[in-house]
């Protein structure tokens, strides 16, 4: 009964989408202003009804009702509760549902938060958005229907996949789609901006934050993801760029490009067109990305071909979505008249090159992403791009990017003179080449890749820095720090943030060591100067499965430390086995153990690792988010909704 | 200066990035694109010998043994139709298991010896390697021709 509740509220759903999409649309062509109005209860409505759909799967799950087959086929009786519930997105028709549900509540924030936009601007952003959801609403309905019955009612669920039951889980799809979804916002502002041919300081500056939002959830849900395949994977590896990694990736890049096109669109009212295509880029990526995980091509083209009904649906709506797009663009682009001139040297350039270069290293992870695939469907043959690819195209492409970060901020919008960056940051760049060269010493080796990489991040720190205080020194002391707009003081957290994680990958690519050896009770172990002693083995029940968990002492100079229990699971629903390793963390390392395999006579396979400031790389990407933050509450952006909400009010008394 | 050799020093700068990139993009493909061959491809002397690819197929159920020293393993993938040893020295996945799909990647030696650097399994029991399957796949349609004429 509940869940054809869920199922009656998606089809309610879909039907408001329709309206949603179509009438403040034809509304704002028409000039009337009852279908315009139209938009924002339609908003709440589509809400409302996904919620309830959402919440119907939940409670299936919550109360195993395996006569539900998607609840079947992801959940067993023995599953923890939260891993029940989370495992409501656990597979492809749920995850598609939280799709739709964030994609309402992304519209229900813009129905909401629009106040100070025209009304015609709002509805044709609250209808581009329902048309998106149109079609997602008709995938799911039509191909991907997640409250299917099943004729006979199993006694027990097939259970979730083991790599999947775990904290990360819980949170990591959600916030990644949240990103992905929060593209959205972006596209249909810019669509419909390019209907209605306004575009202003205005606009972009009611773009920005909605951008930055998506970008900061996007940021959280990447990191989030590395850290989990981290810890779970059992590898010691925090990226691989696997095609579904690459997938969350480039949309997160030219979201980045994006930002900062953005923010030359308010300032200065330049690269309109290019903002608009970055907009609609970025939200294509994201409809690539769920295309590339959803629809099978990545399992095998050929899985593609034997359901081609997801796949297909998928690839017809990404063609509608991008098509319908780039035609609206090219009609209405040329008529956007861009704003002023910028010199050679000026924080325009600065900006426009980060553009480029991210937009041409997300071309090459594109590329790297899709060619096997393109030759495999075109039955060229079967190869592989690996990692070796993506580190010797993208490594490069960081470098000039990251040299101009540090530079940015210091140019002056329009006309910047370039001897004067110069002596600016003739300081700082001594300091870069002095600690670039000297400190892989310090760190025992000298590798050329660490000391370029370690230039470059005390280059954009001791820049950012120089720039904080050449503001004190002009706006008359530290007191005028305190009066920096929260955009100012973001955009500095973020750009350390960067710099941060760019230490973490340098550092602990450069230095970390991996031991992979056979050892026997009582066998001691020696790994970047501390050692690991195998105390024994025992087995130990879990909830779902059972686990063989060792007991490693992790002691340096004779001194204990801390004992690590990796351990081996079997789930006893698919006997598949699971590794989950043991992390010692730390500021400045981490050890890492996990247990492979038993090879006979007690002995067992041992995998260690010892990685300098691998947690930097999270911490950076951290960093990178809080500054999202930190520049979303930027009083400026809220100055206009504070009168808005005055108006509303005294429109709602009238 | 003009705004004419402005719009041309922007371009400029665009067009070196790109030039940059697609360098680099073919000099990566050069030596780093992985391809796939079948057992029986092997066998027919397709295979490159001193450069890195990859094979997929069937671990041969009885074929796994390990050196009672130290952690190299070795084992028979099969695509039903021929087979080739693999020698590789470290920790297997969680699943691989005798009679299941697999793919190893790594060099081919003098010997015939297929020596692994990596291992892959994927996670979900019933999932086959796409390279595996696409080997049993072409194995079986060899034979198939083999028998019909």
């Amino acid at each position: 009964m509940i869940a054809e509740l869920g199922h009656f509220c998606l089809i309610l759903a879909l039907c408001v989408a329709l309206a949603q999409g179509l009438l403040p649309l034809a509304g704002a062509v028409r000039g009337n202003a009852r279908w315009i109005a139209f938009a924002r209860p339609a908003a709440a409505a589509q809400f409302a009804l996904v919620a309830l759909a959402f919440a119907a799967l939940a409670w299936s799950f919550a109360q195993n009702d395996f006569s539900v087959a998607y609840v079947a086929q992801h959940s067993n009786t023995k599953l923890p509760l939260a891993y029940r519930l989370s495992a409501v997105w656990g597979g492809h028709e749920g995850s598609l549902l939280l799709w739709i549900l964030l994609l309402a509540g992304w519209t229900l924030a813009v129905a909401l938060a629009s106040g100070p936009l025209p009304e015609t601007l709002v509805g044709r952003t609250i209808g581009v958005l329902g048309l998106v959801a149109v079609g997602f609403h008709a995938f799911i309905l039509f191909t991907s229907n997640p409250f299917e019955r099943l004729l006979q009612v199993p006694a027990e669920g097939r259970d979730l996949n083991p790599l999947l039951q775990d904290p990360g889980l819980i949170f990591h799809p959600p916030m990644l789609y949240m990103g992905y979804v929060g593209f959205s916002v972006a596209f249909a502002l810019a669509i419909a901006a390019l209907a209605s041919g306004r575009l202003d300081a205005a606009w972009a500056r009611w773009s920005r934050p909605w951008t930055t939002a998506a970008w900061v959830f996007l940021t959280l849900g990447i990191a989030l993801g590395s850290y989990w395949a981290y810890y779970e994977l059992g590898w010691g590896g925090w990226w691989f760029w696997d095609p579904v990694e690459n997938a969350s990736f480039m949309p997160w890049l030219i979201g980045t490009a994006l930002i900062h096109s953005l923010a030359v669109t308010e300032k200065r009212g330049v690269l309109k067109n290019w903002t608009l295509l970055l907009a609609i880029t970025a939200f294509s990526l994201s409809l690539l990305g769920t295309f590339l995980v959803r629809s099978g091509v990545l399992t095998s083209v050929h899985a593609f071909a034997t359901d081609p009904r997801r796949g297909i649906f998928i690839l017809l709506l990404l063609v509608l979505v991008i098509g319908a797009s780039l035609v609206l663009f090219a009609v209405r682009a040329p008529r956007v008249a861009s704003g002023g001139a910028f010199d050679l040297v000026s924080r325009e350039t600065f900006l426009l090159a980060n553009n480029v270069l991210l937009t041409v290293a997300c071309a090459t992870v594109f590329l790297g992403t899709l060619y096997p695939l393109a030759v495999d469907a075109f039955g060229m043959g079967k190869i592989s791009v690996g990692p070796p690819y993506f580190n010797a195209v993208f490594g490069p492409l960081m470098v000039p990017l990251l040299f101009l970060v540090a530079l940015g901020p210091h140019a002056s919008w329009r006309s910047a003179s370039l001897v004067e960056l110069l002596t600016r940051s003739r300081a700082a760049f001594a300091i870069a080449i002095i600690g670039g060269l000297g400190l892989p010493f310090a760190m025992g080796r000298f590798s050329p890749l660490v000391a370029l990489g370690l230039f470059l991040v005390l280059w954009i720190i001791a820049c950012n820095f120089q720039h904080v205080r050449s503001r004190v020194a002009l706006r008359g002391g530290a007191p005028a720090l305190l009066r920096q707009p929260a955009g100012y003081w973001g955009m500095h957290l973020a750009h350390l943030g960067l710099a941060v994680c760019v230490i973490g990958v340098v550092v602990s690519k450069g230095y970390e060591t991996e031991k992979e050896v056979r050892m026997a009770q009582g066998d001691t172990l020696a790994i970047g100067g501390y050692s690991l002693r195998l105390v024994g083995l025992r087995e130990a029940p879990g909830p779902n499965y059972s686990a063989v968990v060792g007991e490693v002492e992790l002691s340096r100079d004779g001194r204990l430390l801390k004992v690590l229990r990796p351990e081996k699971r079997t789930y006893f629903s698919s006997q598949m086995p699971m590794t989950e390793a043991a992390i010692d963390p730390g500021l400045t390392r981490d050890i890492y153990v996990s247990i492979g395999e038993p090879l006979g006579g007690g002995a067992w396979s041992v995998r260690a690792y010892y990685k300098p400031f691998i947690v930097w790389i999270w911490g950076g990407a951290l960093l990178m988010a809080l500054g999202g933050v930190l520049a979303l509450s930027d009083r400026r952006y809220r100055r206009g909704r504070a009168t808005a909400q005055a108006a509303a009010v005294q429109g709602a008394k009238a | 200066m003009k705004p004419r050799h402005k719009r041309l020093a922007l371009i400029g700068g665009g067009l070196a990035a790109l030039a940059v990139a697609a360098a680099l993009v073919l000099n990566a493909f050069q030596s780093n694109l992985v391809f796939f061959f079948s057992p029986s491809q092997i066998a027919a002397g397709e295979a490159p010998r001193d450069r890195a690819f990859r094979v997929g197929g069937l671990v041969q159920a009885g074929s796994v043994k390990r050196n009672p020293e130290g952690l190299t393993v070795n084992f028979v993938v099969t695509d039903t139709a021929k087979d080739i040893t693999v020698v590789y020295t470290g920790s297997l996945p969680d699943l691989f298991r005798e009679g299941k799909g697999v793919v190893a990647q790594g060099k081919l030696g003098a010997d015939g010896v297929f020596r692994a650097t990596e291992v892959l399994a994927k996670h979900d029991e019933n999932y086959m390697p796409p390279d595996a399957q696409h080997a049993l796949e072409q194995a079986q349609k060899a034979q198939k021709s083999l028998r019909t004429p």
